[in-house]
């Protein structure tokens, strides 16, 4: 019973291992040149810590759900490409129909414009 | 761990559907390499692709009683009824709605392929056997519904109407999913008919189950525009463009019908005691506030908004018997409301025009001196919503107050037969202006192409022919539950 | 056989929506061509099935076309019978109908004369007035054809409205729409009574559909209920009663009789068409089609009988004293709808429907031809302005001699036969009242003759009366009024002669007329008789024939040889003409007893219970509150986001409450 979960340990213990590894090597090896942007905490982007209604570029949300969609097709991909064997032509047709309306929206998107900055 | 074999699911049953999504990316596509201004090439498509859709839907699925995709998509008459209704009066929409967009400037490819969207969606709804199905559906019209009525980006009225349609429409497809979530928790399964079977064998979980009820009902309720989660009807009919109005008026009615019936009418039919009551409080409320409120209004969208309340009552009520009769009544009457109304739209946008809505109700004054033609098919229209005797209205309503009264409740036919004569009073009164009154100013001008209008004399026409012979309709709806 | 039979209802109906919505872009002409070759087309599909079920080509057909709604087990349809009563009555009907057509042509050719200028009433008259004579004729073979209660009533609506209509046709002239009022307000009362035997029938048959009622009915002949607190009536004598009512307002026997005379304001075509050939016999047609039921019950047959024998006798006699030219031939029509009435009322159902149909022929000549003299008079009507016409019209005046010999009963002509039929059965027959009958349907014989030849002495013989003006534009009809009348006299003739054997006295309705045995009174009467000839030989050997002789000579002594005398008789006897010009004063009855007594309870309620509790209190008072609460409720209806949702939020508190935490 319990040694179904060996391999989530062993797991546990090599994420562990190059998490320290990869920190120590860094904070032992890499040069030390610290500046205000360089301190300042980063996410994605924005100041983390400012007025909620400041301005900003309403592309960089575009951009961003654009991503989103691909990104969670990925997701699909990934349990659809372990089951391949089982589901056979008609899983695999499936995907196509899939992959071909996404395709369609992104032909939709290229073409409105939405992927050009300026 | 079972290992279920992978069963190929007949693709053959879900044709339409997958018939309207494909056309709808072929207009997509097309639409998106066409320099034709007026988008023609996308409107004729998107009329060719309901056209089809009914054709497919008739040949395919009438008389048929099947499911496929492992019992998530159900092919029978009921919801090749709703269907085929709801391709009509998509049909009759964009038939009425080119100039109007065009005039306004919001005549966009996304016009059609959001109307699309929103037809598949209503489409996949009447046909789900499955509540995980069934959401999807609700949501895929949901959205492109919210999508359209902000289609016109500079009308500030129209962003509003849009936002409180969307942030509403969120909440009750919220309570909506969570009521099916405690159905999930309690039946273990997400196939209607096993809840079916599981709600017919109650015991201790009784408390649960009438949980998870009342929050679906409440999110049913809310697509229905039911008193009282209908406070978002006149804002985005009176704010939304007309056409998209018309939409929302009337294929989305159909669809609720086809909500309603999958998921409780039908799924939780056992429990029919318990949401018996339910639906009756929501028909008193709904009939007591719309016609009241119908009174003062002088928009003309505004009062069909309120004058819908009126009707979904009159809907809401063939439910409560549970009957196929009760049934079949509700989808005669949704049906043919919707096609009515259907009409009184396309009367509106007839006579809009550049700058001018045609939609308040004093804009129909003297109609008959410029067109006696439409004027005449106002008179049939309002007389129908009525439910003068003669008129589709009127068998509609009988339909239903018979069902009403075999199902013990003779005192909620009266109350409706009182509301109906109050509703008498705001329908007459525009055919009153159309009639006895000289136009002020430029008055009403049919605008609009010949095919426009003469597709909306059929229609005016046809509501006529269909109350000198109900009886087919009635037989098709009676069939659709047999 | 169904579509052949819905083509022949349907093209009446076609031409006249052609007509009636788009006269304006079909112009006259294409209002009188659609029209007439729709009702041509009917006529000649009418010809075909009369024929195919003479042959034995056709079976009749019961059958139902459209099942229009379901209530309470009771199926509401729309279905045609058709066998040798109902073919004949098609064919009578499209063919008069059909004649009318084209002599309306000509009739109407200048009718924007009768319109004040500036009228927008008078905008596509024409054309409104051949959309309606189309719908007419759909809406009678709607009647004949049908196989049940629910459709003949609609179809008995129908032609009610067409007749309002067209009584009103001129409807700026007052006295017209008097009379179409007049019309319509008598007819209802005779539909009140047909619509409650319509109920009868329902209640106690439990069916609309005829063969299903006759089935019921003959197998419960005793079949009682109960009216006004236990007496106990046959349910065939009350229904039958009740339908004759409906009869009686349609086919205006008296009381309800006041109609017919004043719908003559109404175009002469009219007059022939729905108040002489058609309309008017709808009742007769319908008793005959009840025959089933009628048979059951002595006491309906001679409450039937007895009005009959009056109208047919007392109408007569009007008829004597009026100068309208078309109203004596209304008050003729009358009499003769007596006539028939009587023949139904000794179960002679044959015979009176036979009257039927040759009436219909020479009384619709007699009117078009009437129409021809009037439209020669400019429109004046006045027989005592004219006279003399003979030379001027001879087809017109030779047409209507043959008509009015038919209508007097001239042995071979066509009403001779049908007439003789009526008076030999309600001689053979013992019913309740048929001594009285029979001896009004003699005397009747006598005074038909008398206002006949009078009209055609005044209008045709002796010295012209019109002024100069008018006698120098006096000239026959052009051919599409004199053609109808050629083609009406044929069968005025003729048709008796080939016909009556097999109608009258042989079997040739068969099934569609019932009779039971003890009432067969043709049938004694066949027995008697083996050929038409026979019966032209007995013509002069009896009665009748010498009474319309005695007609004929009182006539023409009075108006030809002396034609001071009926002053001097009209001031010698002024009791008996007073009452006869005053018509018994059924015009003063209703006007002032029945409808003042109406109008005293009408103002009673308007002024008590409707201005002063509906109105005040309950509509007003309503009406107010209910606006108060709507304009509460608006405010409710703030436009704020939040306040929306919390209302949903309490929506769905409430029904939590109430129906989980309430329901344990």
């Amino acid at each position: 019973m319990l040694e179904n979960y060996l391999p989530i340990l062993l797991f546990i213990i090599v994420g562990l291992g190059v998490g320290v590894v990869l920190l120590a090597a860094g904070f032992i090896l890499g040069p030390r040149k610290p500046s205000e942007e360089k301190l300042s905490p980063y996410e994605c982007g924005f100041e983390a810590f400012e007025d909620s209604r400041m301005r900003f570029d309403v592309r960089y949300y575009l951009v961003a759900i654009l991503f989103i969609i691909f990104d969670l097709e990925i997701a699909f991909l990934f349990p659809w490409a372990i089951v391949l064997d089982e589901i056979g032509l008609f899983g695999f047709a499936s995907m196509g129909v899939f992959l071909a309306i996404l395709l369609i929206g992104f032909l939709y998107e290229w073409k409105k414009g939405a992927l050009e900055w300026e | 761990m079972t290992n279920e074999a992978f069963e190929t699911p007949n693709l053959l049953l879900a044709l339409p559907e997958i018939w309207l999504l494909a056309m709808a990316c072929v207009v997509l596509v097309v639409d998106l390499f066409s320099n034709d201004r007026d988008h023609g090439p996308a409107f004729w498509l998107t009329q060719v692709t309901l056209l089809g859709g009914i054709i497919i839907t008739v040949s395919t699925q009438w008389g048929v009683d099947a499911t496929t995709f492992s019992g998530t998509y159900v092919a029978d008459s009921l919801g090749a009824l709703l269907k085929i209704g709801i391709l009509v009066l998509a049909f009759l929409g964009f038939a009425y709605s080119r100039d109007y967009m065009r005039d306004r400037g919001i005549l966009k490819g996304e016009y059609y392929m959001l109307g699309l969207f929103a037809v598949l969606g209503m489409m996949v709804t009447v046909s789900a056997g499955n509540l995980l199905s069934l959401y999807l559906g609700v949501e895929l019209m949901s959205l492109s519904l919210y999508a359209l009525v902000a289609i016109d980006r500079d009308s500030s009225r129209a962003s509003e109407a849009a936002m409180k349609y969307f942030v509403l429409g969120a909440l009750a497809s919220g309570m909506l999913l969570y009521g099916m979530s405690m159905l999930y928790g309690v039946t273990g399964t997400l196939d209607l008919g096993e809840i079916t079977a599981a709600a017919a064998e109650l015991d201790d979980r009784r408390f649960l189950f009438l949980f998870g009820l009342v929050f679906m009902m409440v999110g049913v309720a809310f697509k229905f525009g039911a008193v009282p989660f209908h406070m978002w009807v006149p804002d985005v009919y009176h704010g939304a463009p007309t056409p998209v109005t018309l939409m929302i008026a009337t294929a989305s009615k159909v669809a609720a019908v086809g909500l309603f019936l999958r998921l409780i009418g039908e799924g939780l039919l056992p429990l029919l005691e318990s949401w018996q009551h339910m639906v009756v409080l929501l028909a008193v409320l709904s009939l007591l506030i719309g016609n009241t409120v119908a009174l003062v209004q002088t928009n003309i969208k505004r009062m069909l908004a309120y004058s819908t309340f009126n009707h979904v009552g009159f809907i809401l009520m063939g439910f409560v018997a549970g009957t196929p009769e009760g049934y079949a009544a509700s989808v005669f009457y949704a049906l043919t409301y919707a096609f009515t109304v259907a009409a009184t739209f396309g009367v509106v946008l007839l006579l809009a025009r550049k700058g001018f809505e045609a939609d308040h109700i004093t804009d129909l004054k003297g109609l008959n001196d410029r067109s006696p033609l439409f004027a005449f098919v106002v008179l049939i229209l309002m007389i129908s919503l009525t439910g003068i005797p003669g008129t589709v209205g009127f068998y509609a309503k009988w339909m239903v107050l018979k069902s009403v009264v075999e199902a013990g409740f003779v005192w909620l036919a009266v109350l409706a037969v009182i509301g109906a004569v109050v509703g008498a009073f705001y329908y007459l009164r525009l055919v009153r202006y159309c009639y006895f009154d000289k136009a002020e100013g430029e008055g009403p001008q049919p605008t609009g192409s010949g095919g426009f209008q003469a597709v909306l004399a059929a229609n005016g026409l046809l509501v006529l022919v269909a109350g000198i012979f109900p009886g087919t309709l009635v037989a098709v709806c009676l069939a659709a539950f047999l | 056989m169904e579509n052949l039979l819905l083509i022949i209802v349907l093209a009446p109906l076609a031409g006249a929506i052609i007509a009636g919505f788009f006269g304006g872009t079909i112009g006259r002409a294409g209002a009188h061509w659609v029209t007439s070759l729709s009702v041509a087309l009917s006529c000649l599909l009418s010809f075909h099935v009369l024929l195919g079920l003479i042959s034995g080509d056709r079976q009749p057909f019961d059958g139902t076309v459209y099942n229009w709604m379901v209530a309470g087990g009771i199926q509401f349809q729309v279905g045609f019978l058709v066998d040798r009563l109902t073919a004949m009555m098609m064919v009578v009907v499209t063919f008069v109908s059909l004649m009318v057509h084209i002599y309306t042509i000509g009739y109407m050719a200048d009718e924007e004369h009768n319109w004040p200028k500036d009228s927008l009433a008078g905008v596509n008259a024409y054309q409104r007035f051949f959309s309606y004579i189309a719908l007419f004729t759909f809406a009678m073979l709607m009647l004949v054809m049908s196989n049940n209660f629910l459709q003949l009533f609609f179809a008995w609506e129908a032609v009610g409205l067409v007749s309002y209509l067209l009584i009103g046709f001129w409807m700026n002239r007052p006295t017209a729409v008097f009379a179409n009022l007049k019309a319509f307000l008598v007819n209802r009362v005779g539909d009140f009574g047909f619509l409650l035997g319509i109920g009868v029938v329902l209640l106690f048959y439990g069916s609309l559909n005829y063969s299903e009622v006759f089935a019921t009915a003959a197998a419960n002949p005793d079949l009682t209920m109960s009216i006004f607190g236990g007496a106990e009536w046959q349910v065939a004598t009350v229904a039958g009663i009740l339908l004759f009512i409906g009869a009686m307002g349609k086919s205006a026997q008296v009381p309800l009789h006041v109609w017919l005379p004043d719908s003559m304001e109404g175009p002469t075509p009219i007059s022939a068409l729905i108040h002489a050939a058609t309309m008017v016999t709808a009742g007769i047609f319908m008793v005959a089609r009840m025959s089933p039921i009628y048979e059951l019950s002595a006491v309906a047959l001679s409450f039937i009988l007895v009005i009959g024998a009056i109208t047919a006798l007392f109408m007569g006699l009007v008829g004597l004293v009026q100068n309208d030219i078309k109203r004596v031939v209304a008050y003729s029509t009358l009499s003769q709808l007596g006539y028939m009435v009587v023949a139904l009322g000794v179960s002679a159902y044959a015979a009176g429907v036979y009257h039927l149909m040759t009436h219909a022929f020479f009384k619709a000549l007699l009117f078009l031809g009437a129409g021809s003299v009037i439209i020669a008079m400019h429109h004046k009507q006045d027989m005592r302005e004219m006279g003399g016409l003979k030379k001027y019209m001879p087809v017109t005046y030779w047409t209507m001699l043959i008509g009015t010999l038919a209508l007097i009963g001239f042995p071979a002509f066509s009403g001779y036969f049908s007439k003789d039929g009526i008076i030999l059965a309600v001689a053979e027959s013992q019913r309740a009242g048929a001594t009285f009958a029979y001896l009004c349907v003699l005397a009747g014989v006598f005074v038909t003759a008398l206002y006949s030849f009078r009209l055609l002495f005044l209008v045709f013989h002796g010295e012209g009366r019109m002024d100069r003006h008018t006698r120098e534009h006096l000239h026959e009809s052009p051919l599409v009024v004199t053609i109808p009348l050629i083609l009406l006299a044929i069968p005025s003739v003729l048709i008796g002669l080939v016909t009556v054997m097999p109608m009258v006295l042989g079997d040739w309705f068969g099934d569609a007329i019932f009779v039971s045995q003890a009432n067969d009174v043709l049938a004694a009467v066949a027995a008697k008789y083996d050929s038409a000839w026979g019966l032209v030989a007995h013509g002069f050997v009896s009665l009748p024939l010498y009474l319309a002789a005695a007609g004929f000579l009182t006539a023409w002594y009075l108006y030809v040889i002396r034609p001071d005398l009926p002053d001097q008789l009209r001031q010698r006897f002024a009791l008996a003409y007073t009452i006869l010009e005053k018509k018994y004063w059924f015009d003063e009855l209703h006007l002032n007893v029945f409808a003042g007594i109406g109008r005293a309870l009408g103002r009673f309620f308007w002024k008590v219970t409707d201005v002063g509790l509906i109105d005040g209190l309950l509509v007003n008072g309503t009406a107010r509150t209910i606006g108060r609460v709507a304009a509460g409720l608006r405010r409710v209806q703030t436009g704020f986001l939040f306040h929306y949702a919390f209302v949903m939020i309490i929506g769905l508190l409430v029904m939590l409450t109430w129906f989980v935490f309430g329901a344990r």
